[in-house]
C-alpha cells in the first residue's frame, strides 16, 4: 500500500514526533502510484507501475540536524528512523543557517486530486498508445511517444503542533510523430490533473499535422524575427528565468535581478507592462500543494504585476536575516494573457516564425540570464496571417528577460509541464519581436 | 545532467527535508561499508531464475542492486548538507513470447523475488499483442562465478566525514582568502555493489565506485554589477579517494599558464586559480566575434565528444527509441553502410570503450552479463561502428554485444547507455605548445561550461570556463563571452592536429540523462589537446538596458 488516508498518516507522523527525544523534529510521509507506458517505432516498448511511499523525519539538537528516511512503517521502524535521525544530528557539525521548526500552519486545501486520473488503468494507457500508434501506421509515419500518471498523498507534521495532508493527481502525455522518410516531424504535448479532459485521438492529430506539413523545410537566413510562440515554446525559457528570483543571490551580486552596487531589484518595473505572472495554489487549472517544501502555507503571490518584480523567494533563513516574512515557495506561475489563440496570433502577424516547441535550453549567461536552445517539431513561417511553409530549425540566443520586453500581443494561457521544470505553469502563445535566432539546424 | 536531480540534491531548490527518491533512503556512514555476499545474493538469483524459467521465460535476469551515495554539500565556511542514501533490491528482465518483461522489488525475500519473475512474465505475455518482431538476442556463454572491482586504493566511503568536510571546508577557506566572493564545493560519492544473474549461467559479482569533486567559485564586482563565476576543472572518475592525493606529477601547466589535472586532484590549489581566474573574467577583453581556430584542452573537449560523437552513435537513438525524448540522430545507417562516410577528418579516430583504468564507464561486464571491450566508432575520419546491445548487435550483423547496457538502479529496466567514447590521441609527437606555436588566430578554450545540441546532434554551441587569445603562435590574454557554435561533421572535418598520447587526459559526466521514466549514467571521454580550424566565434555578452 502506497497511499495513506488522512487518518492513517497522522497516527503515524504522531508517532514519530512523539518518539523524538530531540529539541524540535519534524516529519513528512508521501507516497504514490504511478504508471506508465512508452512507445517508439509505432509499438510499446516499455510500460510499467511504480508503486512507493517514504518517510523523512528531520530532528535538530541545538544548531545540529540530522535527517533519516524509511519506507516501512510498523512500530519498530519509526523508533528506529526517529534513533536514526538523532544519531545523525548528534553528530552533525552545527549548521549556522539553523532555522527553528516552522510554527503551526493554516492549510487552505488545493484542487490537486481528480478521482478519474486516480483511476487509469492499464488498460486506458493502452489505448492511449493505441490512439496515436493506429492512425500512424495507417499513414506512412513513426510514433513515439510517452504517457505517465499518478495519484500522490503528501502529509507534514512537525513536534509545533503543526499538520498538512492532502492527495493529487496528475497526467503528462507527449508524442512525436515523424515522416517515415524522415523529412517531418510533429509533436503534441498535454500536462492535466483530470484525465478526463484529456483526448488522444484528437492531440495526435496535431502533431500528424505537425509531421506532414514539416516536410521540405526551407532555409532562412538566422537574425532577429518576430516570432509566435506557442506556450510550451516560452515554458522553458520563463521557468529559467525564475531561478534569478532566490532573494540571497540577488543580495549576493549574482543573479540578473542583483542590482548595481548592492541589493536587489525588487519592486522595479523591468518587463513589459503586459507582463504579469502570479503563482496560486488555489488556481482551478493548474492547483498545486498549499504548502512547499518547508510546509511553509503557500499564499497567492504576484511574482511580475504590470513588468514589476514584486517577489523575490526568501528562504527562511535569508528571511530572517534580512528581516522579512518567509512565504512558502510557489509551485505555479500563472502567467497572464488574453483571449486568443495562436492560430489567433498567426491571423494578426504579416512576417514572422511560428514555434511548436524549443529543446536543450541552457544557461550560457547567468548575469543576463541569456539562455540557448533550438526550436524543433514544427517550425514555419508566417506570412499575411497565414502559414507559408515550413523552415529548417533555428538556434536561438535569447534572454527571457529581454524578450518578455519585447511583446507584440499576448494569448489564451493553457497549461504547460516541463520536463525539466519545478512548476506547473498557464502560459500564454505570445507574439515577440526582435528574437534572436544565430544559426540554423538542419536537425528534423 | 539531469538539472532537477541536481537541483534536488544540492538544496538549490529545495529544503533539506526531502531527498529525492531516486537516489534512495537515507542511511547513516556506517552503513555505506557493509557488503552482503555473493553465496546469499546467488541464492535470492537463482530463485528467480527458476521461477522465469518454470513461468515459461525462454530468457531471464537478475540484478540485486545495493547502490550507495554520499553527497557533502558546502558553501564558504557551511557545510549545507551531508547526505547518505542507499538503495536495495530486485530488477528482473525475462523474454516471454518473445517479448521483454521487466518488474522490480525492494521485497528480498524468496516470495517477493519469485512473484516479481511471474510479474516480469506477465508484462511480457501482455506487451507481446502490441510486438511487431520477436527479440532477437546475440549469444552470450554463461561465466560461471566471477567478480570485479573498480580497482581503488582508497575507499571513499570509508573516509570519516569529518576529513571530508575539513577538505571541503579548507578549499573553501583558500578560495575565499585568494580574492573569491563566494565559493560551493561538493564531494559527489557513488558505490555500486551489483549482481548479476541469467539463465546463460552467469553469476557476476562487481563492486563499482566513482567519485566527483566539483567546485564553483564566484567573483562579484558590486561597483559594476558584475559577476562571473568558474567552476572546477578536475574529472569525475571510477576511482576512490585518491583521485584527490593532489600528486604533484598529476598536474599539467598548460601554455599561458593554466593548470590542469590528470589521475589526481589538487583541488585547494584549484579553488586558488579559481578565484583569481574569475576575477579577472570581470575584466577580460569580450571576444570579437567571427571565425577563429579553436585549441580545445581535454578538460573542454571530453563534453564536445560526448554530445557530438557519444551520442549519435547510440544505435537506440539512430533507429528512432528515443525520437519522443533525446533525439534522433543525424549518423544514420546508410551513412554507416556506404563505409565511406566521412565524419570527421584522417586526424579523428575516435574509440568506444567500457575498459580503461579509472573512467566513469569502466567495468568488467555490463548490466546484461557481456563482458567489456574497446572498439572503434570513427577509424581515420569514416563512421565504422555503433553502440549496441544484446538485442541489437543483429540490426549491424554483429555476432555479439559490444556491452554497453546500463540501468542506474535495480528498480530501472537497464537498456542502451553510452559508453565511454574517447578520441585517440594523435600518433606523431606534439605538445599543446608546439600546436599552439602554429595558430595565427585562435582561442584556447579550456574546461566545459554550456552546452546546447539540436535533437539530431547536428547544430551545437559550447562555451567553457577560461578563454584566451591566441596571436600568432602566442597565448596572449584573457577573453570573456566566448561560445562557439558548430556543425558536426563540418567540425569534425576541421579538426587538423591532435596531440599525442603524453597529453590525453579524461573529462566525464556524472549525470547523463536518457529515457523516459529518465534514467542517468556516468561515462568518461579521453582525449588530448586538438585543433579545429575556422569556427564561428559567437560573443554571448548582453547588456538589459
Amino acid at each position: 500500500m502506497s497511499i495513506y488516508t488522512e487518518d492513517q498518516a497522522k497516527a503515524i507522523l504522531d508517532k514519530v514526533v512523539k518518539l523524538s527525544k530531540a529539541d524540535q523534529c519534524s516529519a513528512t510521509l508521501s507516497g504514490s502510484n504511478g504508471g506508465n507506458i512508452r512507445y517508439a517505432l509505432n509499438s510499446v516498448s516499455t510500460s510499467g507501475n511504480v508503486s512507493d511511499a517514504d518517510l523523512a523525519v528531520e530532528v535538530a539538537f541545538g544548531k545540529r540536524v540530522g535527517t533519516a528516511t524509511i519506507n516501512t512503517f510498523d512500530d519498530a521502524s519509526l523508533e528506529a528512523v526517529v534513533r536514526r535521525a538523532e544519531e545523525l544530528a548528534r553528530l552533525a557539525p552545527e549548521n549556522p543557517e539553523f532555522v527553528p521548526a516552522i510554527d503551526k500552519q493554516a492549510y487552505k486545501p488545493s484542487g490537486t486530486f481528480v478521482e478519474k486520473t486516480a483511476a487509469i488503468t492499464p488498460e486506458y494507457r493502452a489505448q492511449v498508445a493505441a490512439a496515436c500508434i493506429e492512425p500512424c501506421r495507417k499513414d506512412k509515419l513513426v510514433a513515439a511517444g510517452f504517457f505517465s500518471d499518478s495519484q500522490s498523498f503528501s502529509a507534514v507534521a512537525n513536534s509545533k503542533g503543526n499538520f498538512g495532508y492532502q492527495k493529487s493527481t496528475g497526467m503528462d502525455f507527449t508524442c512525436t510523430v515523424r515522416t517515415d522518410d524522415g523529412h517531418g516531424s510533429g509533436w503534441v504535448a498535454r500536462n492535466l490533473a483530470d484525465v478526463s479532459k484529456f483526448d488522444a485521438k484528437s492531440d495526435i492529430r496535431t502533431a500528424i499535422e505537425k509531421a506532414r506539413g514539416s516536410v521540405g523545410a526551407k532555409a532562412l537566413e538566422p537574425g532577429k524575427y518576430t516570432v509566435i510562440m506557442e506556450p510550451a515554446a516560452t515554458a522553458g525559457l520563463i521557468s529559467f528565468m525564475m531561478f534569478g528570483f532566490d532573494a540571497r543571490s540577488a543580495d549576493e551580486g549574482r543573479s540578473f535581478l542583483s542590482k548595481k552596487g548592492g541589493g536587489n531589484k525588487l519592486g522595479e518595473k523591468l518587463f513589459d507592462e503586459r507582463v504579469s505572472i502570479h503563482a496560486d495554489p488555489w488556481d482551478a487549472e493548474a492547483a498545486v500543494l498549499p504548502w512547499d517544501n518547508d510546509g511553509l502555507a503557500r499564499e497567492r503571490t504576484p511574482i511580475i504585476t504590470k513588468g514589476r518584480v514584486d517577489y523575490l523567494h526568501y528562504s527562511r533563513y535569508w528571511a530572517q536575516k534580512q528581516g522579512k516574512r518567509a512565504v512558502g515557495q510557489p509551485g505555479n506561475l500563472i502567467m497572464a494573457g488574453g483571449d486568443k489563440s495562436t492560430m489567433d496570433l498567426v491571423k494578426g502577424t504579416k512576417k514572422g516564425v511560428l514555434v511548436t516547441r524549443t529543446w536543450y535550453i541552457r544557461m550560457v549567461d547567468p548575469q543576463t540570464v541569456l539562455l540557448t536552445g533550438l526550436t524543433r517539431d514544427g517550425t514555419f513561417y508566417i506570412e499575411n496571417g497565414e502559414i507559408k511553409y515550413p523552415i529548417k530549425n533555428f538556434r536561438f540566443n535569447e534572454s527571457p528577460a529581454i524578450m518578455l520586453n519585447n511583446l507584440e500581443e499576448l494569448g489564451k494561457p493553457v497549461r504547460v509541464g516541463d520536463d525539466e521544470s519545478p512548476f506547473v505553469m498557464m502560459i500564454p502563445p505570445m507574439k515577440i519581436r526582435d528574437f534572436t535566432f544565430t544559426s540554423l539546424s538542419d536537425a528534423v | 545532467m539531469d538539472r532537477r536531480d541536481f537541483l534536488k540534491i544540492t538544496g538549490a531548490s529545495l529544503g533539506g527535508l526531502v531527498i529525492p527518491s531516486i537516489y534512495g533512503r537515507a542511511v547513516a556512514a556506517e552503513a555505506l561499508l557493509t557488503k552482503v555476499d555473493a553465496a546469499t545474493k546467488k541464492r535470492l538469483a537463482d530463485v528467480a531464475l527458476q521461477a522465469a524459467r518454470s513461468g515459461g521465460a525462454s530468457y531471464c535476469d537478475v540484478r540485486i542492486g545495493r547502490y550507495l551515495r554520499q553527497f557533502v554539500i558546502t558553501r564558504e565556511d557551511k557545510v549545507q548538507n551531508v547526505v547518505n542514501t542507499e538503495s536495495s533490491g530486485v530488477g528482473i528482465r525475462v523474454i516471454a513470447n518473445g517479448t521483454w518483461g521487466f518488474a522490480a522489488t525492494s521485497d528480498m525475500s524468496d516470495d517477493g523475488i519469485a512473484k516479481a519473475a511471474r510479474q516480469a512474465i506477465a508484462i511480457a505475455k501482455a506487451n507481446s499483442r502490441l510486438q511487431a518482431k520477436p527479440v532477437e538476442l546475440a549469444p552470450v556463454k554463461g561465466v560461471g562465478e566471477v567478480s570485479w572491482a573498480t580497482p581503488i586504493v582508497k575507499n571513499a566511503m570509508e573516509v570519516p566525514i569529518k576529513d571530508k568536510v575539513d577538505l571541503l571546508l579548507g578549499v573553501n577557506a583558500a578560495a575565499m582568502q585568494a580574492g573569491a566572493s563566494f565559493v560551493n564545493s561538493i564531494l559527489f560519492l557513488v558505490n555500486e555493489q551489483k549482481y548479476f544473474a541469467s539463465t546463460d549461467g552467469s553469476y557476476i559479482d562487481q563492486d563499482v565506485h566513482r567519485i566527483w569533486a566539483p567546485l564553483t567559485v564566484t567573483a562579484v564586482d558590486q561597483k559594476s554589477g558584475k559577476f562571473r563565476t568558474r567552476h572546477g576543472l578536475s574529472a569525475p572518475r571510477g576511482m576512490g579517494f585518491e583521485y584527490l592525493d593532489a600528486k604533484p606529477a598529476d598536474k599539467v601547466e598548460l601554455p599561458g599558464g593554466a593548470v590542469v589535472y590528470r589521475d589526481s586532484y589538487d583541488m585547494k590549489a584549484d579553488a586558488i586559480a579559481a578565484a583569481k581566474q574569475a576575477r579577472e573574467k570581470l575584466t577580460a577583453q569580450s571576444v570579437k566575434p567571427g571565425k577563429y581556430d579553436l585549441v580545445l584542452d581535454p578538460s573542454h573537449l571530453w563534453l564536445t565528444i560526448h554530445e557530438s560523437v557519444g551520442h549519435p552513435l547510440e544505435l537506440d537513438r539512430v533507429l528512432g527509441y528515443e525520437a519522443n525524448y533525446a533525439g534522433t540522430s543525424f549518423a544514420t545507417l546508410d551513412k554507416w553502410k556506404s563505409k565511406n562516410f566521412k565524419y570527421g577528418s584522417d586526424k579523428v579516430t575516435i574509440f568506444a570503450d567500457k575498459v580503461q583504468k579509472g573512467t566513469l564507464g569502466a567495468v568488467g561486464y555490463d548490466d546484461e552479463g557481456v563482458k567489456t571491450q574497446r572498439w572503434d566508432l570513427i577509424k581515420d575520419g569514416v563512421l565504422v561502428n555503433y553502440q549496441v546491445i544484446r538485442d541489437q548487435a543483429h540490426i549491424l550483423g554483429l555476432d555479439a554485444s559490444q556491452g554497453c547496457c546500463y540501468a542506474d538502479s535495480w528498480s530501472n529496466v537497464q537498456f542502451q547507455r553510452m559508453a565511454n567514447v574517447s578520441l585517440a590521441p594523435g600518433k606523431d609527437k606534439l605538445s599543446p605548445q608546439d600546436m599552439i606555436k602554429n595558430v595565427e588566430n585562435g582561442i584556447y578554450i579550456i574546461g566545459d561550461g554550456s552546452f546546447s545540441i539540436d535533437q539530431q546532434r547536428y547544430n551545437a554551441q559550447f562555451g567553457g570556463q577560461l578563454f584566451y587569445e591566441i596571436k600568432n603562435g602566442e597565448v596572449t590574454r584573457p577573453l570573456e563571452d566566448v561560445a562557439y557554435q558548430m556543425r558536426t561533421p563540418e567540425f569534425w572535418n576541421s579538426c587538423v592536429a591532435v596531440c599525442d598520447e603524453s597529453d590525453y587526459r579524461f573529462g566525464g559526466s556524472f549525470f547523463d540523462g536518457k529515457g523516459q521514466p529518465g534514467q542517468v549514467s556516468a561515462v568518461s571521454h579521453g582525449s588530448a589537446t586538438a585543433r579545429f580550424n575556422g569556427a564561428n566565434v559567437i560573443n554571448t555578452a548582453r547588456s538589459l538596458g
